[in-house]
C-alpha cells in the first residue's frame, strides 16, 4: 500500500507543473496584456504610466522569469494582489470563498450518489420494465436540461409564484440576530435550490453508470452461483452484487469534481451565492487576472487532490489494486 | 473492417439504427434543426432584431406565439434564428476538437513511447482544470466573438477523443494488414492517415455527436452569463439573460429558448446513443 501510495504521488508533480505552465501560458500568451486591459477602460493614461504599471506588476521582464517568479511565490501561497480597488492579496480572497463552494459541493456530491445508487440499482433489477424505461427518460432529460435554465425555473416556481424559498444570497438581511435554530433554518432554506441545481447535472449520468454497472456484476458467474444456491434475491443484490458494482463510482466521483467546481460558477452566479465560481465570474468580467489564474489552479489542483483521494480509496476498497503497484 | 467489408458494416448499422426509434427521432430533429436555421430567413414571423416600443414583454398571442422580449422583440423569430447560432457553434467546436483529438490520439497510439507518455500527460493535465473555468478565463482576454467562443470550447474538449483514438490505434497497430502496408514499404504517415485513421473513426462518430450536445450546452451557458455571442445577435442563451432579468413578469423569455436548447440537446444525445448501439458488435438484436 504505501508502495502504490509513493508512486500515485509521485505521479502528481508532473501534472502539478503542467497545470502551472497551462494557466500561466492561458493568460500570458492571449492577445493583449492585463495592463492593456486596464488602460482600455481610461484613455487619458500615457505612455509613461503604462510602463510604470507594467513595471509594477512586472511584466517587462522576459516570459520565463515572470513564471519562475510566478511558480515560486504559488508555493508560498502568494498569488499576489487583486487588481480590484481593495487590492486584498488573492489568496485571502479565494480563502473566504473557499469553504461555502466545496462544503456546497459536497454536499451536492452526498446528495448524487445517495439518490443515484437506489435508483441505478432500480433500473437494473428492473430492467426492461415500464419503471427502467421511465428512469432512462429521466436520465436522458437530466442530461439534455441546461443547469442555468433549471435554476430558472425553480426560481420561477418556488421562488417568485409559490414564495416558498428564497432566490439569493445565504442568508435573510438581519439574520445575524436569529436564534441559532432559525439562523440554521434560514441558511438550509437558501441553499435548498442551489444544491437541487448543482446535483442535477450529474444525477442522471451518475444514475445511468450505476445502472449499466449493476447489470454488469449481475451478469456474472459468482452472482448465478449464489442464486443457484437457493440464497434470496435480496442478499444476492445487495451483499454480492452492490459491493461490486459499487467500486467504479469510487473513480467516477473523482472524475466529477471538475464539472461540480465548474458549474459553481453558473450556480452562484443567478443565485448570489459569495463562494469561488461567483468571485471567478467576477474576477473575469473585470479582467482581474491575479485572481483568475488563482483559482484556475487551486481548481486544478483541487481536482487532483478530488482524484488521488479517489485512487485510494479504491485502493482500500479492492485489494487488487494494492497489490498490484 | 477492412475495404471489401465496408457496405456490409453500413448495412447492417442501418438495418440496425432504422430499428431504433427514438434514434430516428433524434435525427429528425436534427434535420429539422439544419432546415429551421437554412430557412430561417423565410419562417420566422418577424425581422429578430425590430424593435416595438407599443409591444414590450406582451405575452404569447396569436400575433406573437413565444411572446415579446423587453424591447418588443418577437421570441419566436429570435428561437428561430437562435438556432443557426448553436448549430454553428456545434459543428465547429466539436470538428476542432475531433481534429486535435484525432491528431493526438492517432500519434500517441502508433509511436508510444516516450510520444505517448508526453501526450497522455498532455490530456491528463488538461482533465485536471474544470473546463468552464478554463472556458471562461480564456475568453474573458479575448474580443467577444463567435468565432473565439468556438475555437475555445473546441481547444478545450479534445482530450476524450484522443483517449479513444488512441485506444483504437492501439490494437489496430498490431492488426496484420498493417504489417503489411509496412513490409511493402509504406511511411509512417501513409500508414497513420491511410490505414489506420479510416478503421479508427467509428467510435469518433459517437463521441462528435455527443460532443456537438455539450457544445450547444457550454455555448448557451456563456452566452447567458454574458461573456458568449453578444445581443442584438441572438442565441438561446441571451435571450434567456433578460429571461432571467424579467423572470418576475415575463415567464416566457424563460420557457421557449429553454426548451429550445433541451429539445435539442435532447436529439443529439438520442441520435449519439442509437449510433452507439447500432455500432456496438456485442449489441446483437
Amino acid at each position: 500500500m504505501l508502495n502504490y501510495l509513493t508512486k500515485r504521488i509521485l505521479l502528481m508533480i508532473p501534472l502539478m507543473v503542467g497545470i502551472t505552465l497551462i494557466t500561466f501560458s492561458v493568460i500570458h500568451l492571449a492577445p493583449g496584456e492585463p495592463v492593456e486591459m486596464q488602460m482600455a477602460m481610461n484613455p487619458k493614461v500615457g505612455k509613461e504610466a503604462r510602463d510604470r504599471l507594467r513595471q509594477f506588476y512586472g511584466l517587462d521582464r522576459p516570459l520565463h522569469i515572470q513564471y519562475f517568479s510566478w511558480v515560486g511565490k504559488l508555493a508560498r501561497l502568494d498569488l499576489g494582489r487583486s487588481f480590484s480597488s481593495d487590492n486584498r492579496p488573492v489568496v485571502d480572497k479565494i480563502k473566504e470563498r473557499l469553504p461555502v463552494t466545496i462544503s456546497l459541493n459536497i454536499i451536492a456530491l452526498l446528495l448524487e450518489f445517495g439518490l443515484a445508487i437506489p435508483i441505478g440499482i432500480l433500473a437494473a433489477t428492473h430492467r426492461d420494465t415500464l419503471l427502467d424505461k421511465g428512469i432512462t427518460v429521466f436520465v436522458f432529460l437530466g442530461f439534455a436540461v441546461p443547469t442555468f435554465w433549471l435554476a430558472l425555473l425553480l426560481m420561477y416556481f418556488l421562488g417568485v409564484k409559490l414564495n416558498w424559498l428564497p432566490i439569493s444570497g445565504l442568508h435573510t438581511l438581519g439574520s445575524d440576530n436569529y436564534g441559532t435554530m432559525r439562523y440554521v433554518w434560514d441558511m438550509a432554506k437558501h441553499l435548498i435550490m442551489p444544491i437541487m441545481v448543482a446535483s442535477f447535472g450529474s444525477l442522471a449520468g451518475l444514475s445511468r453508470y450505476m445502472r449499466s454497472s449493476m447489470l454488469n456484476v449481475i451478469g456474472q458467474d459468482y452472482i448465478t452461483t449464489a442464486r443457484a444456491k437457493g440464497l434470496p434475491e435480496r442478499v444476492v443484490i445487495y451483499k454480492h452484487a452492490l459491493r461490486n458494482a459499487l467500486l467504479p463510482l469510487i473513480t467516477l466521483a473523482g472524475f466529477s469534481i471538475p464539472g461540480l467546481i465548474g458549474g459553481s460558477v453558473i450556480f452562484e452566479t443567478i443565485f448570489a451565492i459569495p463562494g469561488m465560481g461567483q468571485l471567478f465570474y467576477q474576477g473575469v468580467m473585470s479582467r482581474d487576472y491575479p485572481v483568475v489564474m488563482g483559482i484556475l489552479v487551486i481548481g486544478a489542483f483541487l481536482t487532483l487532490i478530488g482524484n488521488l483521494v479517489a485512487d485510494i480509496s479504491y485502493a482500500l476498497a479492492d485489494p487488487r489494486i494494492r497489490q498490484r503497484a | 473492417m477492412t475495404n471489401f467489408t465496408n457496405s456490409y458494416v453500413y448495412a447492417v448499422f442501418w438495418q440496425r439504427i432504422k430499428c431504433n426509434r427514438l434514434a430516428l427521432a433524434g435525427g429528425f430533429v436534427v434535420v429539422l434543426l439544419f432546415a429551421v436555421s437554412l430557412l430561417a430567413p423565410l419562417i420566422a414571423p418577424n425581422d429578430p432584431n425590430s424593435i416595438n416600443a407599443w409591444q414590450v414583454l406582451s405575452p404569447p398571442s396569436w400575433q406573437h406565439w413565444f411572446g415579446t422580449d423587453e424591447l418588443g422583440r418577437d421570441v419566436l423569430s429570435r428561437v428561430i434564428f437562435g438556432a443557426r447560432i448553436s448549430l454553428k457553434v456545434g459543428f465547429v467546436a466539436v470538428g476542432i476538437a475531433i481534429a486535435i483529438g484525432t491528431v493526438v490520439g492517432l500519434l500517441s497510439g502508433y509511436y508510444s513511447g516516450i510520444v505517448d507518455t508526453f501526450l497522455m500527460r498532455i490530456v491528463d493535465i488538461m482533465l485536471c482544470f474544470p473546463a468552464f473555468f478554463l472556458i471562461l478565463a480564456v475568453i474573458t482576454f479575448l474580443e467577444p466573438s463567435i468565432w473565439y467562443i468556438m475555437m475555445v470550447i473546441g481547444l478545450t474538449s479534445w482530450m476524450g477523443v484522443a483517449r479513444l483514438v488512441r485506444a483504437e490505434t492501439l490494437s489496430i497497430r498490431e492488426m496484420d494488414y498493417i504489417t503489411a502496408a509496412r513490409c511493402i514499404g509504406c511511411s509512417d504517415l501513409r500508414i497513420i492517415f491511410r490505414h489506420i485513421l479510416p478503421n479508427a473513426m467509428s467510435p469518433v462518430l459517437v463521441s462528435a455527436t455527443l460532443g456537438i450536445a455539450g457544445a450547444i450546452l457550454t455555448e448557451s451557458a456563456l452566452s447567458f452569463l454574458g461573456i458568449g455571442v453578444q445581443p442584438p445577435t441572438p442565441s438561446w442563451g441571451n435571450i434567456l439573460t433578460s429571461g432571467k432579468d424579467y423572470i418576475e413578469f415575463a415567464w416566457w423569455l424563460s420557457l421557449f429558448p429553454g426548451l429550445a436548447i433541451l429539445i435539442t440537446v435532447l436529439a443529439y444525445n438520442l441520435l449519439g446513443e442509437g449510433i452507439r448501439d447500432a455500432l456496438d458488435p456485442r449489441v446483437n438484436r
